[in-house]
């Protein structure tokens, strides 16, 4: 939902003062629901943590590098620290030692966070069925976005992103974030 | 007199050779002998200089052999170029003596071995696991392992050390400060993981933590045919994949006795170069990154970006790009894509020389490399370096000069060799053979050689699809070689490229299945980052940082 459909409209029952301060408040601002315009501010602002571990990490520093840009879409100041992350992007395998990493870098971040799963390796273990490889990042970490290929090309990565920016627009309800909890947990 | 007559001859003066068993098998000289005399006979190699470089140590399992293990020694001359492979059998239990006083990179080999079979090394003093989960029980090369029998892992290691022979790695000192950097660490490229002890800003102690890219290579090679495993290779060092595609075919080549086409060697002479070029990219680029110059990284990846391009037009395919199938080339090149690439070639010389004005001709640059962390020539042969960072020690040692293959030995070339071992020298070196690739790549491509991108053998190479679809023959070839599978003669074979990081070898023990029986890789940054914590021991913490990066250690082919 864009910002300019979200502008309340005047009522009829509305006195004529309220109509003129209506008229008055549409030539210099606009109207819109409190948690419409602080999504709005969220999508376009979202701060990317690259947990690059393999190939994906390579073709992540394409989505950054100079062709493809990723800021043109709001997501280019990348942040190694978790405290300054919103947005998780795990690209790349990872393995049964490096998943205690991940959770704890996850369970870091502040609030609202979200995590993309670029490649075929952290969604699904990809084609490591293998003894050492985490058959996808959401057995231990909730995803909202996967995004196929391996590695996925640029656009796809852009496009996965742009569906993430879509999902906090509409404020999308997310129960697999909801309901997760840390595997590791032992209380 | 050959080699291994000489060899033979230079042995039985100072040993009982009775036991011993000498062969020589696809173009390898081997050599088998008793466990217990493995050390003594290593130590002799190393004091009388035969070979001067231990390039790998593994294990293989045989299962059904009452000494069931092959440890397995892989040597190699500077000198001469020769080369040798010593086997000696253990059974499950026996130990064998340790080679890490004789070449200090006997040690994350020997680890390796310990971690992947459960094969002993008496005498080293660190033997614990190294690419596996600290919780991670059994050992998964062996046969009797099934590959997607996963395990858990729920905790990471605390700040922990080697242990050395006279005090333990797990007690800390309490006059220094530990740090952890890494997995999740800008400078640690996302997955390695360094330990150290600090006295103000000086390292005192450092460690290294690996395994956390161990995607299991060598397990999944052993359960996939041949020609399947070329994927996989891509994602060894994934920052030059095609280069891993060539070594490993040529190896499987090598076993079969294919030779292949003209054409199809120089396109992977093409393709190899390009690697190296866009391979030193990424070193040089996030090497700055690190050191905190982003402008060098954003403008080289323009160039990267172009090298994809071509890759795109040759297969569609921009990284992982599995371009090359046993016995030649998986396509032929379209139309133009050789002029194509000259024309990259003039762009990216004009783009070299202006890295090299922003990078090692900046004040800030130099000082924070320049006679930083050096490691002398010795040192560098010990643990095993190769490529770039042995040369920028002074060793002047390249395969495609040593042992040229794919016509190397024609091509117009030099090799850069450093001065001093420094971290300086080893962006001299890399930016230096980014424009000697360059100066092969026009060379290969001014006049690329006509005829077929791939032998037509019926038993090793699938027919083009106009035969698949349009004739019986075709139809049947296809059925035959995809049921049935390529399948290499039972024996071994070691065989080594010089790959953008340095030597890039691939053991192969094949059965006579269509599975390789066993696949080792013998990746070069495995041996160089075992060196990192005697490398910055009593250096800064932001020289240790830019040490990581000037070894450009790649995970993918560190953890396999």
């Amino acid at each position: 939902m864009s910002v300019s459909s979200v502008i309340t409209t005047t009522s009829k029952t509305r006195g004529q003062n309220q109509v003129h301060a209506d008229e008055l408040s549409r030539s210099f601002a606009l109207t819109t629901r409190l948690d419409a315009i602080v999504a709005w501010g969220r999508k376009n602002a979202l701060w990317p943590l690259p947990y690059g571990t393999a190939c994906c990490g390579i073709e992540l520093m394409s989505v950054m590098g100079p062709r493809y840009d990723l800021a043109r879409f709001g997501a280019e100041v990348v942040r190694f620290s978790p405290r300054q992350a919103d947005l998780l992007l795990v690209a790349g395998t990872i393995t049964e030692k490096m998943a205690p990493v991940l959770v704890r870098i996850y369970e870091q971040m502040l609030e609202p966070k979200y995590v993309l799963s670029m490649g075929a390796c952290a969604s699904s273990g990809g084609f490591y069925r293998a003894y050492h490889v985490l058959q996808g990042c959401d057995k231990v970490v909730p995803v909202d976005v996967y995004v196929p290929g391996c590695p996925p090309t640029p656009e796809a990565v852009l496009d996965g992103i742009m569906s993430l920016q879509r999902m906090i627009a509409t404020q999308q309800p997310r129960p697999w974030r909801d309901n997760w909890k840390n595997p590791y947990d032992q209380t | 007199m050959t080699k291994l007559e000489e060899l033979k001859k230079n042995l039985s003066e100072k040993f009982n050779t009775a036991n011993f068993k000498f062969s020589h098998n696809f173009g390898d000289d081997v050599l088998e002998i008793p466990k217990d005399q493995i050390a003594p006979v290593l130590r002799y190699f190393r004091e009388i200089g035969k070979f001067d470089f231990l390039m790998d140590i593994c294990g293989v399992d045989y299962p059904a052999r009452a000494l069931r293990f092959d440890v397995v020694y892989h040597l190699f001359s500077s000198r001469d170029g020769s080369r040798l492979r010593m086997k000696a059998q253990v059974g499950e239990g026996d130990s064998v003596d340790s080679a890490i006083r004789i070449w200090r990179g006997a040690d994350w080999f020997e680890r390796e071995a310990f971690d992947m079979f459960g094969i002993k090394f008496s005498g080293h003093p660190n033997l614990r696991k190294i690419l596996t989960h600290h919780q991670f029980v059994g050992h998964p090369l062996r046969k009797d392992y099934e590959a997607d029998r996963q395990q858990a892992c729920n905790e990471t290691l605390p700040v922990h050390f080697d242990d050395t022979d006279s005090e333990s790695g797990a007690i800390l000192n309490e006059n220094l400060v530990p740090i952890n950097i890494g997995p999740s660490h800008p400078a640690m490229h996302g997955t390695l993981r360094v330990m150290a002890e600090l006295d103000g800003e000086t390292v005192v102690r450092a460690s290294c933590e690996i395994g956390y890219l161990h995607r299991c290579f060598e397990k999944m090679a052993e359960t996939h045919p041949y020609n399947q495993v070329i994927p996989y290779t891509d994602r060894l060092n994934y920052c030059s994949a095609p280069m891993n595609n060539v070594g490993y075919c040529k190896t499987v080549e090598r076993l079969m006795g294919v030779e292949i086409p003209p054409k199809a060697q120089a396109m992977r002479v093409i393709l190899c170069e390009l690697s190296r070029v866009i391979d030193h990219i990424i070193s040089v680029g996030t090497g700055g990154v690190d050191l905190g110059a982003l402008t060098a990284f954003f403008h080289l990846f323009t160039y990267r970006e172009k090298v994809y391009t071509l890759f795109e037009k040759l297969c569609g395919s921009r990284l992982t790009v599995a371009m090359t199938r046993v016995g030649g080339m998986a396509q032929d090149a379209p139309e133009g894509w050789f002029d194509d690439v000259l024309a990259f070639c003039k762009e990216m010389r004009a783009g070299v020389d202006e890295i090299s004005k922003l990078m090692i001709d900046n004040k800030i640059f130099i000082k924070r490399t320049q006679g930083v962390c050096p490691v002398t020539a010795q040192e560098a042969i010990s643990w095993g370096y190769t490529g770039p960072l042995l040369r920028a020690s002074g060793v002047n040692l390249d395969l495609r000069k040593t042992a040229p293959y794919y016509g190397y030995d024609a091509l117009n070339f030099e090799v850069p060799v450093g001065t001093s071992g420094d971290i300086y020298d080893r962006y001299l070196v890399r930016i230096e053979e980014m424009k000697q690739s360059i100066r092969i790549i026009e060379q290969v491509c001014k006049n690329p050689p006509g005829g077929d991108y791939t032998i037509r053998d019926k038993g090793i190479v699938l027919p083009e699809k106009k035969d698949v679809y349009g004739n019986i023959e075709g139809l049947m070839n296809h059925f035959m070689l995809v049921i049935k599978g390529l399948r290499p003669p039972p024996g071994e074979i070691y065989d080594a490229t010089e790959a953008a990081n340095g030597e890039l070898g691939f053991y192969l023990v094949s059965d006579g299945s269509a599975n390789p029986y066993r696949l080792k890789v013998r990746p070069p940054c495995f041996a160089i980052y075992q060196s990192f914590p005697h490398v910055v021991k009593g250096a800064m913490l932001a020289d240790a940082i830019a040490t990581v990066s000037s070894m450009n250690v790649i995970a993918g082919e560190l953890d396999r």
